[in-house]
């Protein structure tokens, strides 16, 4: 991460080029595998034969390096490594490992490229292969992207394979049988004359060999885990209140802290007084900080009291002071030299306007939107001269280390981030502000571990959202069928803001991610464009669970099934009749049939809607079946049907979609941040509740797993959500709704 | 001050506004109770005081009359409540964040409830919140427990 500021300048100023042209950008060189960062802190007896296992006389140890906010990613990595080394995940140990480049993602670039996730053209691929090892050169250890399983499905097999085929080697020597006629079983080595030998017991000898690397993956029929039902391995911890979060880290002589920064993100501190403060009980110091101030005192709660009690006066943040305003920017931002992008122009949408006697025509929005994960921001730090030590849950470890690095003025080798299970994130881990304010607080307490957290409101406060959107759609209809689709999306964009803050360069190129979910959907529209405009930087903002699509699905499926209505075209078959994608054609038939489709009315008091929405790889259709009430509107039934190229843990997969479409139903129902004086409005979870158990449908979910690339799942069912949502309570109430939340419109049960 | 948390004594010296979660927390290290907004809305605190589903964080620990009972006093690894095994059995959690309260909830219903009725899990369970989505998977673990305290 050191080289990362003169490498990111050298190749962004190669710009596009290097990300579309990475074979002649030295790919085959940035192919070979970087350094083992686990051989730098070996002690004796250990053996690390690749940096995913470590070996050493207690047994066996699986690194996995992507963060675990409950998508389950360290038990998806453990069962990889685990289905070619031969062990049990469930006994052996799990360890996150040290932030190290040797982790980049290769696949968290994806979908920032301006080409479609399932776009297999040499460019798309040529720009994979860019991004990639740009993500190398980085040193991209990032989770996010639903990359995960992308990344790892071969990665951490070979890992695993091979460790085991080393330790075979081991067992060779010691016995003098051939690597060839030795098994493995559970975590030992079997000697043709059924002696066995365990893993850790062949640690040292391990040690001394090079890796063998010319090993073969194992073929399906030998999977024991793969595909088949898998058990978390948090699942004990998690069902009996003995996980370890970040924020349950306590050690001896911890203190506790929380601050206060400007309500105004990115705005500064113009004084504060904390004379009262100072004195309230348990009150160790009062810390100045970057935009704020922090307490630090002998218990959270304390803390908390003490901060409240500080009068502070705030420098106002560099964008408008209420929603009203800040919708108005981008009102204002369908100009010319606005104009960022046009990632789809199909066909000739002008002529098919001009030439249709009435142009059907709209307005969408989606508002800033909250992380809000349930377990508050915080972290741990203990600082001296020598050292700094930084105990907290993160999705960009090596980025951390870097920043801790220059706030600190200590080499990055002497900052340790021992990275933690984390209570959801959503996003919100992507940034690490709060990590970054710890880490000044304890600054002011050398050598005392430092404990600080975030309030609920101070969360809220400062979660960087999601960025509103606004989009003009125009389009026509001939013959019952959908002509034409123009939409104009003016949003901020999300990378300029996160990239920045994570003091990376800003991808070079349109902004995708503010037109993903749109430009990129597998609809054969004869006339189909696409324009994106980028507004002013505002409110600093965030990726959100599945980032651009997250409320671009809203815009896109939405404004598709308001021409299919005027078309007078049933949904599902005109969906079916535009697709152009087989994978996703298909997941449209299957939804059709496991939903019985039969139009989107069901009787008088009951109507469906249905949306397609394919992100990251992911083609996603849902059917959301709504009622009428007495006490509003109910939802009742969600079918949803997509296809992953390969279901990993069938457990897991059913969870990470149900958990989607709450996730993104709840929202689309009631959540919104709105902002009065610079700061949102929603301070806590009365005014951002999503959704509520009596409140939850059922919800079918089929996989199809029709063979294609391995994509992960923890994103691509939220963006179909609310507009299937959207499209049922149309077809229930004859009203189109087209901002969100949508409680601002209907009442809901 | 003192307070029986998990059938422990401990003589504390705390302001009685304190919140109890912080007590329990910060003061006796019993982390189990998450803090998630601190003011009774999402239900991640939750313990039992004499038996009785409470958000710690909205109680003070003045105000404390009863026996107090965390997620650690409810069941062990080694000694699963009937919810807790309910909730492995369903792989409920997934962050596992709010699943402490979620599970003390639930223990407190089918303690007073042993056979709820759908809306009766729904009436008790509506206010822990769950942002990971988990419900479908609670309201089927709440209905095994159930099965399993009758087979009892
Ligand atoms: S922390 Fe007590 S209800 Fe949320
Ligand atoms: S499992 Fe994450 S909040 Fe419930």
């Amino acid at each position: 991460m050191a080289r990362l500021k003169t490498i990111a300048r050298r190749t962004f100023l190669i710009g596009s080029a290097a990300i579309a042209g990475g074979v002649a950008f030295g790919y085959y060189r940035l192919r070979q595998d970087p350094p083992n960062p686990l051989l730098k802190d070996l002690k004796a007896g250990e053996a690390a034969i690749t940096p995913y296992v470590r070996v050493d006389a207690k047994g066996v140890t699986l690194i996995t390096p992507r963060a675990d906010k409950g998508q389950g990613s360290y038990s998806i990595q453990a069962h990889l490594i685990a289905e070619e080394l031969d062990v049990d995940p469930h006994k052996v140990r799990i360890d996150p490992g040290p932030p190290d480049t040797a982790y980049f993602n290769s696949r968290i670039m994806d979908d920032s490229l301006p080409f479609a996730t399932i776009d297999e053209g040499i460019m798309a691929r040529g720009a994979r292969g860019g991004g990639e090892v740009l993500s190398r050169l980085l040193g991209m250890q990032i989770t996010g992207g639903s990359s995960t399983v992308p990344d790892g499905y071969h990665k951490l097999r070979m890992a695993g394979a091979v460790a085991r085929e080393t330790l075979k080697e081991a067992a060779a020597r010691r016995s003098g049988v051939s690597r060839s006629q030795l098994k493995t079983k559970d975590g030992q080595v079997i000697l043709p004359d059924g002696k066995s030998v365990t893993y850790a017991e062949l640690a040292i000898e391990a040690a001394q060999l090079a890796p063998v690397t010319d090993v073969a993956l194992r073929s399906e029929q030998e999977w024991r885990y793969i595909g088949k039902k898998m058990r978390r391995i948090d699942i004990v911890a998690k069902s009996t209140g003995t996980q370890q979060y970040g924020i349950d880290i306590r050690p001896d002589r911890v203190v506790y802290a929380t601050v206060r920064a400007n309500p105004g993100i990115g705005g500064t501190i113009k004084r504060y007084d904390a004379s009262s403060a100072e004195k309230m009980r348990g009150v160790k110091k009062i810390v100045p900080i970057k935009d704020g101030v922090g307490v630090i005192a002998d218990n959270t709660w304390r803390a908390f009291q003490a901060a409240a009690a500080i009068k502070v006066e705030w420098n106002d943040p560099p964008y408008p002071a209420d929603s009203a305003g800040m919708w108005k920017v981008l009102e204002n931002s369908f100009s010319k030299d606005l104009l960022d992008s046009r990632l789809r122009n199909d066909g000739d949408v002008e002529k098919a306007l001009a030439g249709s006697s009435k142009p059907i025509e709209a307005e969408y929005r989606t508002p800033y939107l909250a992380h809000a994960p349930l377990e508050p921001m915080n972290a741990v730090v203990l600082y001296t001269k020598e050292r700094l030590d930084i105990w907290t849950g993160t999705q960009i470890p090596v980025f951390l280390q870097a920043h801790a690095a220059k706030l600190t003025q200590l080499p990055e080798e002497k900052i340790h981030v021992h990275a933690q299970p984390i209570g959801g994130s959503f996003g919100a881990r992507l940034d690490d502000t709060y990590a970054l304010q710890a880490i000044e607080l304890a600054m002011a307490m050398e050598g005392v571990p430092v404990k600080m957290t975030w309030s609920r409101e101070e969360n809220m406060g400062h979660d960087y959202p999601r960025p509103i959107q606004l989009s003009r759609a125009r389009g026509t209809v001939r013959d019952g069928m959908v002509e034409s689709m123009s939409i104009d999306v003016a949003g901020q964009s999300m990378g300029a803001s996160w990239f920045s803050r994570l003091q990376a360069p800003v991808p070079p190129g349109p902004d995708v991610s503010s037109v993903n979910g749109i430009w990129d959907q597998p609809f054969a529209i004869p006339n189909f464009r696409v324009t994106g405009y980028k507004a002013k930087e505002m409110v600093p903002v965030s990726p959100w669970r599945s980032v651009g699509a997250s409320a671009n699905g809203f815009h896109h499926a939405s404004f598709l099934d308001e021409l299919i209505h005027a078309a007078g075209a049933d949904p599902m078959a005109e969906l079916i009749r535009l697709c152009n994608h087989e994978p996703s054609k298909k997941i449209l038939h299957t939804l059709r049939d496991v939903s019985a489709w039969k139009g989107s009315r069901i009787g008088d008091r009951r109507a469906r809607g249905v949306a397609l929405a394919l992100s990251f790889g992911v083609p996603m259709a849902q059917v959301v079946e709504v009622s009428d009430t007495p006490q509003g509107i109910k939802i009742d039934k969600v079918y949803a049907v997509c296809d992953v190229g390969r279901i990993l843990d069938p457990v897991n997969f059913e969870a990470q979609v149900r958990g989607g479409i709450i996730w993104a139903l709840g929202h689309a129902m009631n959540c919104e941040l709105t902002y009065e004086n610079f700061a949102p409005v929603q301070t806590n979870f009365h005014l951002f509740e999503a959704m509520r158990f009596h409140q939850v449908p059922e919800i079918i979910v089929k996989g199809l797993e029709l063979g294609g690339e391995v994509r992960g799942i923890g994103e691509p069912p939220v963006p179909p959500a609310a507009p299937a949502l959207a499209n049922a309570i149309f077809a229930l109430t004859g009203k189109r709704v087209r901002e969100l939340p949508l409680n601002k419109s209907v009442n809901f049960a | 001050m003192q307070l029986t948390v998990n059938s422990k004594r401990y003589d504390l010296d705390v302001e009685p506004e304190m919140p109890l979660l912080w007590v329990l927390r910060d003061e006796l290290g019993i982390s189990g109770p998450k803090y998630g907004c601190g003011a009774g809305l999402c239900g991640a605190c939750t313990v039992h005081i004499d038996g009785a589903a409470v958000r710690s964080c909205s109680i003070s620990a003045g105000e404390v009359r009863g026996s107090i009972t965390t997620i650690e006093g409810l069941g062990t690894p080694a000694n699963l409540h009937v919810v807790q095994q309910a909730w492995i059995e369903h792989q409920v959690a997934q962050c596992g964040y709010c699943q402490s309260g979620q599970m003390m909830t639930a223990a407190a219903l089918l303690s007073k409830t042993p056979d709820p009725s759908d809306s009766e899990i729904a009436d008790a369970m509506d206010g822990n919140l769950c942002r990971c989505g988990t419900y479908t998977r609670i309201h089927s673990a709440v209905r095994t427990a159930a099965q399993m305290m009758k087979g009892k």
